[in-house]
Protein backbone atom coordinates (compact mmCIF):
# COMPACT_ATOMS: atom_id res chain seq x y z
CA UNK A 1 0.00 0.00 0.00
CA UNK A 2 1.57 3.18 -1.35
CA UNK A 3 1.31 6.42 -3.45
CA UNK A 4 -2.64 6.88 -4.44
CA UNK A 5 -3.51 3.47 -2.97
CA UNK A 6 -2.79 4.74 0.61
CA UNK A 7 -3.97 8.62 -0.13
CA UNK A 8 -7.57 7.12 -0.51
CA UNK A 9 -7.24 6.16 3.17
CA UNK A 10 -6.20 9.62 4.67
CA UNK A 11 -8.83 11.46 3.92
CA UNK A 12 -7.39 15.26 2.42
CA UNK A 13 -8.69 17.69 4.85
CA UNK A 14 -8.87 21.63 4.85
CA UNK A 15 -7.45 21.89 8.37
CA UNK A 16 -4.34 23.51 8.29
CA UNK A 17 -5.22 27.01 7.40
CA UNK A 18 -6.94 26.22 11.06
CA UNK A 19 -4.05 25.22 12.40
CA UNK A 20 -1.75 27.70 10.87
CA UNK A 21 -4.29 30.54 12.28
CA UNK A 22 -3.36 29.32 15.78
CA UNK A 23 0.12 30.03 15.20
CA UNK A 24 2.25 33.64 15.98
CA UNK A 25 4.56 34.78 13.05
CA UNK A 26 6.53 37.41 12.98
CA UNK A 27 8.02 37.89 9.51
CA UNK A 28 10.88 39.52 7.68
CA UNK A 29 9.82 41.89 4.68
CA UNK A 30 11.87 39.38 2.62
CA UNK A 31 11.98 35.35 2.61
CA UNK A 32 14.48 32.93 4.15
CA UNK A 33 13.57 30.36 1.47
CA UNK A 34 14.70 30.40 -2.06
CA UNK A 35 14.00 28.14 -4.96
CA UNK A 36 17.55 28.26 -6.76
CA UNK A 37 16.37 26.52 -10.03
CA UNK A 38 12.54 27.34 -11.14
CA UNK A 39 13.36 25.06 -13.96
CA UNK A 40 14.29 21.75 -12.08
CA UNK A 41 10.78 22.08 -10.38
CA UNK A 42 8.84 22.63 -13.20
CA UNK A 43 10.87 20.11 -15.74
CA UNK A 44 12.50 17.57 -13.27
CA UNK A 45 10.16 16.80 -10.61
CA UNK A 46 6.49 15.92 -11.48
CA UNK A 47 5.99 14.96 -7.76
CA UNK A 48 6.51 18.45 -6.26
CA UNK A 49 7.58 16.95 -3.95
CA UNK A 50 7.91 19.74 -1.24
CA UNK A 51 4.23 20.68 -2.02
CA UNK A 52 3.76 17.09 -0.36
CA UNK A 53 5.83 17.12 2.74
CA UNK A 54 5.91 20.69 3.71
CA UNK A 55 4.06 20.58 7.11
CA UNK A 56 3.03 24.16 6.68
CA UNK A 57 1.89 24.11 3.10
CA UNK A 58 4.56 26.73 2.31
CA UNK A 59 5.42 25.83 -1.02
CA UNK A 60 2.62 25.76 -3.85
CA UNK A 61 2.66 24.84 -7.31
CA UNK A 62 0.84 27.35 -9.37
CA UNK A 63 0.24 26.57 -13.15
CA UNK A 64 4.29 26.85 -13.98
CA UNK A 65 5.79 27.97 -11.13
CA UNK A 66 6.63 27.11 -7.55
CA UNK A 67 5.12 29.66 -4.99
CA UNK A 68 7.23 30.13 -2.26
CA UNK A 69 4.59 31.55 0.98
CA UNK A 70 7.68 31.69 3.48
CA UNK A 71 5.84 33.79 6.11
CA UNK A 72 3.80 30.51 7.48
CA UNK A 73 7.12 28.63 7.64
CA UNK A 74 7.99 26.59 11.07
CA UNK A 75 11.54 26.52 9.83
CA UNK A 76 11.99 22.80 10.21
CA UNK A 77 14.51 21.87 7.31
CA UNK A 78 11.95 19.03 6.31
CA UNK A 79 12.45 21.04 2.71
CA UNK A 80 16.09 21.66 2.83
CA UNK A 81 16.62 17.81 3.23
CA UNK A 82 13.90 16.52 1.21
CA UNK A 83 14.38 18.20 -2.28
CA UNK A 84 15.69 15.30 -3.76
CA UNK A 85 17.41 18.16 -6.55
CA UNK A 86 18.95 20.13 -3.86
CA UNK A 87 16.42 23.44 -5.24
CA UNK A 88 16.14 25.06 -1.64
CA UNK A 89 18.38 27.14 -0.16
CA UNK A 90 17.23 27.91 3.56
CA UNK A 91 18.19 29.97 5.60
CA UNK A 92 17.06 30.69 9.39
CA UNK A 93 15.05 34.13 9.57
CA UNK A 94 16.52 37.21 10.88
CA UNK A 95 17.36 37.09 14.33
CA UNK A 96 13.66 37.56 16.14
CA UNK A 97 11.80 36.55 13.27
CA UNK A 98 9.66 33.78 11.87
CA UNK A 99 7.56 31.33 14.17
CA UNK A 100 7.15 32.23 17.55
CA UNK A 101 5.83 29.19 19.59
CA UNK A 102 3.99 30.20 22.60
CA UNK A 103 3.43 26.95 24.19
CA UNK A 104 4.64 23.96 21.89
CA UNK B 1 31.16 43.47 20.51
CA UNK B 2 34.79 43.59 20.75
CA UNK B 3 34.85 41.57 24.14
CA UNK B 4 36.22 38.00 24.77
CA UNK B 5 34.44 35.91 26.05
CA UNK B 6 35.84 32.35 27.72
CA UNK B 7 33.12 30.36 25.83
CA UNK B 8 29.92 31.12 23.10
CA UNK B 9 27.29 28.99 23.12
CA UNK B 10 24.59 28.93 20.11
CA UNK B 11 21.38 28.17 20.91
CA UNK B 12 19.56 28.16 24.40
CA UNK B 13 17.59 25.02 23.77
CA UNK B 14 18.31 22.28 26.83
CA UNK B 15 21.79 21.21 25.72
CA UNK B 16 22.92 24.87 24.92
CA UNK B 17 21.27 26.11 28.55
CA UNK B 18 23.05 22.88 30.63
CA UNK B 19 26.15 23.91 29.00
CA UNK B 20 26.14 27.67 29.84
CA UNK B 21 24.57 27.07 33.37
CA UNK B 22 27.32 24.77 34.34
CA UNK B 23 29.85 26.97 32.68
CA UNK B 24 28.26 30.15 34.32
CA UNK B 25 28.61 28.36 37.79
CA UNK B 26 32.35 27.68 37.65
CA UNK B 27 32.80 31.04 37.35
CA UNK B 28 33.27 31.33 33.28
CA UNK B 29 32.32 33.97 30.95
CA UNK B 30 30.10 32.83 29.13
CA UNK B 31 27.98 34.16 26.04
CA UNK B 32 24.94 32.12 24.88
CA UNK B 33 23.00 33.40 21.28
CA UNK B 34 19.34 32.29 20.67
CA UNK B 35 17.71 33.44 17.51
CA UNK B 36 14.29 33.05 18.68
CA UNK B 37 12.19 36.21 20.46
CA UNK B 38 12.40 34.07 23.82
CA UNK B 39 14.65 30.85 24.57
CA UNK B 40 11.70 28.21 23.77
CA UNK B 41 9.93 30.18 20.95
CA UNK B 42 11.78 28.20 18.19
CA UNK B 43 11.47 25.02 19.87
CA UNK B 44 9.44 21.56 19.95
CA UNK B 45 9.00 18.39 21.62
CA UNK B 46 6.09 16.32 22.30
CA UNK B 47 6.61 17.36 25.89
CA UNK B 48 8.30 14.43 28.04
CA UNK B 49 11.15 15.77 29.78
CA UNK B 50 13.15 13.62 32.39
CA UNK B 51 13.95 14.05 35.70
CA UNK B 52 17.26 12.72 36.05
CA UNK B 53 19.84 14.41 33.70
CA UNK B 54 17.48 17.82 34.64
CA UNK B 55 18.18 17.26 38.55
CA UNK B 56 21.87 16.52 37.71
CA UNK B 57 22.08 20.12 36.80
CA UNK B 58 19.51 21.74 39.42
CA UNK B 59 18.62 19.26 41.86
CA UNK B 60 14.92 19.27 42.83
CA UNK B 61 14.37 21.57 39.77
CA UNK B 62 10.53 20.20 39.77
CA UNK B 63 10.15 22.58 43.03
CA UNK B 64 10.35 25.67 41.01
CA UNK B 65 10.40 24.96 37.16
CA UNK B 66 7.16 25.31 35.01
CA UNK B 67 6.27 21.60 34.49
CA UNK B 68 2.82 20.16 33.56
CA UNK B 69 2.23 17.04 35.03
CA UNK B 70 4.36 14.34 36.33
CA UNK B 71 3.98 10.94 34.51
CA UNK B 72 2.79 7.76 36.24
CA UNK B 73 1.50 5.95 33.51
CA UNK B 74 2.88 4.99 29.79
CA UNK B 75 0.37 3.31 27.96
CA UNK B 76 1.32 1.69 24.23
CA UNK B 77 -1.05 1.37 21.64
CA UNK B 78 -0.73 -1.32 18.55
CA UNK B 79 -3.53 0.08 16.64
CA UNK B 80 -5.85 -1.08 13.31
CA UNK B 81 -8.27 0.65 11.60
CA UNK B 82 -11.24 0.22 14.55
CA UNK B 83 -9.33 -1.84 17.35
CA UNK B 84 -6.36 -2.06 19.38
CA UNK B 85 -4.11 -4.32 21.34
CA UNK B 86 -2.96 -1.94 24.19
CA UNK B 87 -0.07 -2.35 26.75
CA UNK B 88 1.30 -0.18 29.52
CA UNK B 89 2.68 0.32 33.18
CA UNK B 90 1.17 2.99 35.69
CA UNK B 91 2.97 3.16 38.83
CA UNK B 92 2.49 5.47 42.13
CA UNK B 93 5.98 5.65 42.73
CA UNK B 94 6.59 8.23 39.90
CA UNK B 95 3.35 10.39 41.44
CA UNK B 96 6.07 11.24 44.19
CA UNK B 97 9.04 12.70 44.53
CA UNK B 98 11.80 12.15 42.88
CA UNK B 99 9.68 11.15 39.99
CA UNK B 100 10.25 9.90 37.07
CA UNK B 101 9.27 12.27 34.07
CA UNK B 102 7.09 14.70 33.66
CA UNK B 103 5.22 16.18 30.52
CA UNK B 104 6.53 19.98 30.15
CA UNK B 105 4.98 22.76 27.27
CA UNK B 106 8.46 23.95 26.03
CA UNK B 107 8.18 27.62 25.10
CA UNK B 108 7.52 28.39 28.91
CA UNK B 109 10.11 25.33 30.42
CA UNK B 110 13.21 26.56 28.37
CA UNK B 111 12.62 29.93 29.04
CA UNK B 112 12.60 29.32 32.73
CA UNK B 113 15.51 27.08 32.34
CA UNK B 114 17.83 30.00 30.02
CA UNK B 115 16.80 32.72 33.01
CA UNK B 116 18.50 29.85 35.58
CA UNK B 117 21.51 30.18 33.36
CA UNK B 118 21.57 33.46 33.40
CA UNK B 119 20.89 33.80 37.42
CA UNK B 120 24.30 31.79 37.31
CA UNK B 121 25.98 34.65 35.03
CA UNK B 122 25.67 33.81 31.41
CA UNK B 123 25.05 36.62 29.02
CA UNK B 124 21.71 35.40 27.27
CA UNK B 125 21.09 37.58 23.66
CA UNK B 126 18.06 36.75 22.24
CA UNK B 127 17.24 37.93 19.01
CA UNK B 128 20.38 36.83 17.21
CA UNK B 129 21.40 34.52 14.46
CA UNK B 130 24.61 32.87 14.66
CA UNK B 131 25.59 32.97 10.37
CA UNK B 132 29.35 31.33 10.61
CA UNK B 133 31.96 30.10 12.92
CA UNK B 134 34.75 32.44 12.66
CA UNK B 135 37.80 29.70 11.72
CA UNK B 136 41.49 31.36 12.26
CA UNK B 137 44.34 28.57 11.12
CA UNK B 138 42.49 25.43 11.59
CA UNK B 139 40.59 26.51 14.65
CA UNK B 140 37.79 27.75 15.64
CA UNK B 141 37.91 31.42 17.51
CA UNK B 142 34.49 33.08 17.63
CA UNK B 143 31.31 33.53 15.44
CA UNK B 144 29.41 36.10 13.37
CA UNK B 145 25.96 37.26 14.31
CA UNK B 146 23.59 38.75 12.26
CA UNK B 147 23.97 42.11 14.05
CA UNK B 148 26.24 44.91 13.27
CA UNK B 149 29.15 44.65 13.91
CA UNK B 150 28.46 41.25 15.16
CA UNK B 151 31.62 39.17 15.47
CA UNK B 152 32.65 37.66 18.91
CA UNK B 153 35.51 36.03 19.84
CA UNK B 154 35.70 33.20 22.93
CA UNK B 155 38.44 30.24 23.74
CA UNK B 156 35.56 27.65 22.76
CA UNK B 157 32.30 27.97 20.99
CA UNK B 158 29.85 25.28 21.82
CA UNK B 159 27.14 24.62 18.96
CA UNK B 160 23.75 24.03 20.56
CA UNK B 161 21.64 24.77 17.15
CA UNK B 162 19.43 22.23 16.85
CA UNK B 163 18.77 19.17 14.78
CA UNK B 164 19.47 21.40 11.31
CA UNK B 165 22.79 22.86 12.74
CA UNK B 166 23.58 24.79 9.41
CA UNK B 167 27.12 25.44 11.76
CA UNK B 168 28.58 21.95 11.83
CA UNK B 169 27.41 21.55 8.42
CA UNK B 170 29.06 24.48 7.99
CA UNK B 171 32.58 23.13 9.35
CA UNK B 172 32.30 20.52 7.30
CA UNK B 173 31.44 18.03 10.22
CA UNK B 174 28.40 16.16 8.46
CA UNK B 175 27.09 16.64 5.26
CA UNK B 176 23.04 16.80 4.88
CA UNK B 177 20.93 14.77 6.57
CA UNK B 178 19.21 11.98 4.47
CA UNK B 179 15.80 11.90 4.83
CA UNK B 180 15.56 8.71 6.57
CA UNK B 181 17.94 10.26 9.38
CA UNK B 182 15.15 12.77 10.19
CA UNK B 183 11.71 12.39 11.37
CA UNK B 184 9.11 15.10 10.79
CA UNK B 185 6.65 15.20 13.69
CA UNK B 186 3.34 17.74 13.43
CA UNK B 187 1.29 18.17 16.97
CA UNK B 188 -1.25 20.47 18.49
CA UNK B 189 -1.37 21.82 21.71
CA UNK B 190 -5.33 20.70 22.97
CA UNK B 191 -7.07 22.60 25.39
CA UNK B 192 -9.35 20.60 28.01
CA UNK B 193 -10.64 21.07 31.36
CA UNK B 194 -8.03 19.44 33.75
CA UNK B 195 -11.25 17.48 35.13
CA UNK B 196 -11.72 16.36 31.72
CA UNK B 197 -8.28 15.25 31.72
CA UNK B 198 -8.55 13.68 34.64
CA UNK B 199 -11.77 11.87 34.27
CA UNK B 200 -10.99 10.59 30.32
CA UNK B 201 -7.29 9.37 31.89
CA UNK B 202 -8.08 8.04 35.08
CA UNK B 203 -5.82 10.26 36.58
CA UNK B 204 -6.11 12.24 39.78
CA UNK B 205 -4.70 15.97 39.66
CA UNK B 206 -1.42 16.05 39.94
CA UNK B 207 -1.11 12.93 37.77
CA UNK B 208 -0.36 12.56 34.12
CA UNK B 209 0.17 9.79 31.15
CA UNK B 210 1.54 9.40 27.79
CA UNK B 211 0.16 6.97 24.64
CA UNK B 212 2.59 6.13 22.69
CA UNK B 213 0.78 4.95 19.46
CA UNK B 214 1.83 2.42 16.77
CA UNK B 215 0.41 1.02 13.28
CA UNK B 216 -2.73 2.34 11.90
CA UNK B 217 -1.93 6.12 13.19
CA UNK B 218 0.91 6.32 10.42
CA UNK B 219 -0.77 3.76 8.12
CA UNK B 220 2.52 1.68 8.39
CA UNK B 221 5.04 4.15 7.81
CA UNK B 222 7.83 4.09 10.80
CA UNK B 223 6.78 6.35 12.83
CA UNK B 224 4.84 6.93 16.09
CA UNK B 225 1.84 9.18 17.55
CA UNK B 226 1.68 10.36 20.78
CA UNK B 227 -0.67 11.76 23.08
CA UNK B 228 0.50 13.56 26.76
CA UNK B 229 -1.45 15.21 29.06
CA UNK B 230 -0.83 18.89 30.37
CA UNK B 231 -2.15 20.84 33.39
CA UNK B 232 -4.76 21.91 31.24
CA UNK B 233 -4.38 20.54 27.49
CA UNK B 234 -2.94 17.56 26.17
CA UNK B 235 -0.68 17.25 22.90
CA UNK B 236 -1.15 15.11 20.18
CA UNK B 237 1.13 14.33 17.21
CA UNK B 238 2.64 11.68 14.50
CA UNK B 239 6.15 11.78 13.87
CA UNK B 240 7.38 9.28 10.88
CA UNK B 241 10.84 9.61 9.12
CA UNK B 242 10.64 12.13 6.12
CA UNK B 243 11.31 9.46 3.90
CA UNK B 244 8.60 7.27 4.77
CA UNK B 245 6.09 9.88 4.56
CA UNK B 246 7.22 11.01 1.08
CA UNK B 247 7.13 6.93 0.11
CA UNK B 248 3.90 7.15 1.21
CA UNK B 249 2.64 10.52 -0.57
CA UNK B 250 0.75 12.02 2.51
CA UNK B 251 0.47 15.39 3.85
CA UNK B 252 1.57 15.18 7.41
CA UNK B 253 -0.87 17.90 8.82
CA UNK B 254 -3.79 15.23 7.14
CA UNK B 255 -1.94 12.14 9.00
CA UNK B 256 -2.44 14.33 12.19
CA UNK B 257 -6.14 15.10 11.48
CA UNK B 258 -6.21 11.37 10.72
CA UNK B 259 -4.75 10.37 14.39
CA UNK B 260 -7.07 12.89 15.76
CA UNK B 261 -10.17 11.33 14.18
CA UNK B 262 -9.45 7.88 14.54
CA UNK B 263 -12.33 6.11 16.71
CA UNK B 264 -9.45 5.05 19.42
CA UNK B 265 -8.46 8.51 19.96
CA UNK B 266 -11.14 10.69 19.48
CA UNK B 267 -13.45 10.21 22.50
CA UNK B 268 -10.51 11.38 24.47
CA UNK B 269 -10.17 14.78 22.72
CA UNK B 270 -14.19 15.60 22.64
CA UNK B 271 -14.90 19.36 23.37
CA UNK B 272 -11.14 20.46 22.70
CA UNK B 273 -10.03 23.90 21.54
CA UNK B 274 -6.65 23.59 19.41
CA UNK B 275 -4.63 26.31 21.11
CA UNK B 276 -0.96 26.08 18.74
CA UNK B 277 -0.14 24.03 15.36
CA UNK B 278 4.02 23.21 15.82
CA UNK B 279 6.12 20.95 13.35
CA UNK B 280 9.76 20.15 13.41
CA UNK B 281 12.50 17.86 12.87
CA UNK B 282 14.09 15.39 15.17
CA UNK B 283 16.95 13.81 14.44
CA UNK B 284 16.82 9.77 14.34
CA UNK B 285 19.48 8.26 12.32
CA UNK B 286 21.12 7.23 15.76
CA UNK B 287 24.62 5.96 16.81
CA UNK B 288 25.66 5.79 12.80
CA UNK B 289 24.35 9.57 12.40
CA UNK B 290 26.65 11.15 14.98
CA UNK B 291 28.42 13.47 13.33
CA UNK B 292 31.81 14.97 14.21
CA UNK B 293 31.06 16.48 17.08
CA UNK B 294 34.41 18.31 18.53
CA UNK B 295 37.49 20.20 16.31
CA UNK B 296 39.68 22.95 18.04
CA UNK B 297 38.35 24.99 19.82
CA UNK B 298 34.29 24.06 18.89
CA UNK B 299 31.88 20.93 20.59
CA UNK B 300 28.77 20.21 18.94
CA UNK B 301 26.11 18.80 22.03
CA UNK B 302 22.16 18.00 21.67
CA UNK B 303 19.87 17.56 18.52
CA UNK B 304 23.28 19.06 16.20
CA UNK B 305 25.08 16.20 17.42
CA UNK B 306 21.75 13.74 16.52
CA UNK B 307 21.85 12.57 20.01
CA UNK B 308 18.22 10.88 20.33
CA UNK B 309 17.04 7.84 21.32
CA UNK B 310 13.98 7.30 18.94
CA UNK B 311 13.08 3.79 20.60
CA UNK B 312 12.48 5.25 24.17
CA UNK B 313 11.52 8.80 22.75
CA UNK B 314 14.51 10.63 24.64
CA UNK B 315 16.22 13.42 23.43
CA UNK B 316 15.95 16.44 25.78
CA UNK B 317 17.93 14.59 28.65
CA UNK B 318 20.46 13.44 26.21
CA UNK B 319 20.82 17.12 24.98
CA UNK B 320 21.22 17.99 28.68
CA UNK B 321 23.85 15.45 29.20
CA UNK B 322 25.72 16.12 26.52
CA UNK B 323 25.96 20.17 27.52
CA UNK B 324 26.80 18.86 30.85
CA UNK B 325 29.67 16.68 29.80
CA UNK B 326 30.84 19.54 26.93
CA UNK B 327 30.90 22.26 30.34
CA UNK B 328 33.04 19.93 32.14
CA UNK B 329 35.61 19.24 29.40
CA UNK B 330 35.52 23.04 28.79
CA UNK B 331 36.48 23.81 32.28
CA UNK B 332 39.50 21.01 32.45
CA UNK B 333 40.91 22.60 29.28
CA UNK B 334 40.34 26.17 30.91
CA UNK B 335 42.68 25.11 33.24
CA UNK B 336 45.22 23.99 31.13
CA UNK B 337 44.84 26.28 28.57
CA UNK B 338 44.28 23.93 25.78
CA UNK B 339 41.34 23.99 23.79
CA UNK B 340 42.50 21.86 20.73
CA UNK B 341 40.55 19.14 19.43
CA UNK B 342 42.81 16.58 20.95
CA UNK B 343 42.04 17.76 24.09
CA UNK B 344 38.31 18.66 23.71
CA UNK B 345 37.90 15.25 22.70
CA UNK B 346 37.49 13.95 26.08
CA UNK B 347 34.32 15.48 25.78
CA UNK B 348 33.26 12.88 22.80
CA UNK B 349 35.03 9.81 25.18
CA UNK B 350 32.55 10.84 28.00
CA UNK B 351 29.84 11.36 26.05
CA UNK B 352 30.19 7.74 24.39
CA UNK B 353 30.99 6.19 27.82
CA UNK B 354 27.59 7.09 29.04
CA UNK B 355 24.43 6.19 29.13
CA UNK B 356 23.90 8.45 25.64
CA UNK B 357 26.58 6.73 24.06
CA UNK B 358 25.61 3.12 24.96
CA UNK B 359 22.11 3.53 24.57
CA UNK B 360 22.64 4.95 21.11
CA UNK B 361 24.92 2.42 20.23
CA UNK B 362 22.52 -0.82 21.25
CA UNK B 363 20.24 0.42 18.56
CA UNK B 364 22.10 1.46 16.43
CA UNK B 365 20.21 -0.95 13.15
CA UNK B 366 16.96 -0.37 15.12
CA UNK B 367 15.11 2.24 12.87
CA UNK B 368 16.91 1.48 9.93
CA UNK B 369 15.84 -2.44 9.69
CA UNK B 370 12.56 -1.40 10.29
CA UNK B 371 12.64 1.37 7.79
CA UNK B 372 13.79 -1.40 5.51
CA UNK B 373 11.35 -3.93 6.87
CA UNK B 374 8.24 -2.67 6.70
CA UNK B 375 5.96 -5.68 7.48
CA UNK B 376 6.52 -5.09 11.42
CA UNK B 377 4.47 -1.49 11.29
CA UNK B 378 1.93 -2.75 8.20
CA UNK B 379 1.47 -6.58 8.75
CA UNK B 380 2.33 -7.52 12.10
CA UNK B 381 0.86 -4.88 14.11
CA UNK B 382 -3.11 -5.41 12.37
CA UNK B 383 -1.97 -9.42 12.63
CA UNK B 384 -1.88 -8.79 16.50
CA UNK B 385 -5.24 -7.42 16.46
CA UNK B 386 -6.86 -10.00 14.10
CA UNK B 387 -5.39 -12.35 16.30
CA UNK B 388 -6.62 -11.17 19.91
CA UNK B 389 -9.91 -10.03 18.11
CA UNK B 390 -10.57 -13.61 17.13
CA UNK B 391 -9.14 -14.90 20.13
CA UNK B 392 -11.26 -13.05 22.52
CA UNK B 393 -14.49 -13.45 20.08
CA UNK B 394 -17.29 -16.12 21.67
CA UNK B 395 -18.66 -17.93 18.52
CA UNK B 396 -18.53 -21.02 19.74
CA UNK B 397 -15.57 -22.13 18.16
CA UNK B 398 -13.31 -24.52 20.37
CA UNK B 399 -9.84 -22.87 21.48
CA UNK B 400 -7.84 -25.35 19.75
CA UNK B 401 -9.28 -24.28 16.47
CA UNK B 402 -8.95 -20.35 16.67
CA UNK B 403 -5.22 -21.20 17.53
CA UNK B 404 -4.49 -22.96 14.23
CA UNK B 405 -6.08 -20.69 12.63
CA UNK B 406 -4.22 -17.71 13.95
CA UNK B 407 -1.58 -19.44 13.52
CA UNK B 408 -2.27 -20.06 9.58
CA UNK B 409 -2.92 -17.04 9.28
CA UNK B 410 0.33 -15.37 10.55
CA UNK B 411 2.50 -17.79 8.47
CA UNK B 412 0.04 -17.70 5.46
CA UNK B 413 1.92 -14.43 3.72
CA UNK B 414 5.27 -14.77 4.75
CA UNK B 415 5.50 -18.35 5.26
CA UNK B 416 6.51 -20.24 8.64
CA UNK B 417 10.55 -19.44 8.06
CA UNK B 418 10.02 -15.89 6.93
CA UNK B 419 8.00 -14.85 10.38
CA UNK B 420 11.10 -16.91 12.47
CA UNK B 421 13.61 -15.11 10.19
CA UNK B 422 11.62 -11.23 10.98
CA UNK B 423 10.97 -12.28 14.82
CA UNK B 424 15.35 -13.22 14.89
CA UNK B 425 15.62 -9.59 13.12
CA UNK B 426 13.51 -8.18 15.37
CA UNK B 427 14.92 -9.20 18.54
CA UNK B 428 18.55 -9.04 16.80
CA UNK B 429 18.48 -4.97 16.94
CA UNK B 430 16.16 -4.99 20.08
CA UNK B 431 18.48 -6.75 22.43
Amino acid sequence: MEGDEMMGEIKKTDSLEQKQYTVRFRADTKSHLHVLDYDICATKCPEKWCTIFCPAEIYKWEDVRMQVGYEGCHECGSCRIGCPYENIKWEYPKGGHGIIFRLA
Amino acid sequence: MDEKFDVIVVGAGPAGTACAYELAKAGLKVIMFERGEYPGSKNVMGGVLYRKQMEEIIPEFWKEAPLERPVVEQRFWMMDEESMVTMGYKGLEWAKEPYNNFTVLRAKFDQWFAQKAVEQGALLINETVVEACIVEDNRVVGVRTDRPDGDVYADVVVLADGVNSLLAKQLGFHKEWRPDEVALAVMEVLKLPSEKIEDRFNLEPDQGCTIEMFGDVTKGILGTAFLYTNKESVNIGVGTTLSGLMKAKIRPYDLLEYVKNHPMVKPLLEGNESQEYAAHLIPEGGYNSIPKIVGNGVVVVGDAAHLVNAIHREGSNMAMASGRMAAETIITAREVNDFSENMLDSYRVRLMDSFVGQDLKKYKDTTHTFEHHPQYFKEYIPMLNRAAGQMFTVDGTPKKQKQKEILRSMTENRGKLGVLQDLYRAWKVMK
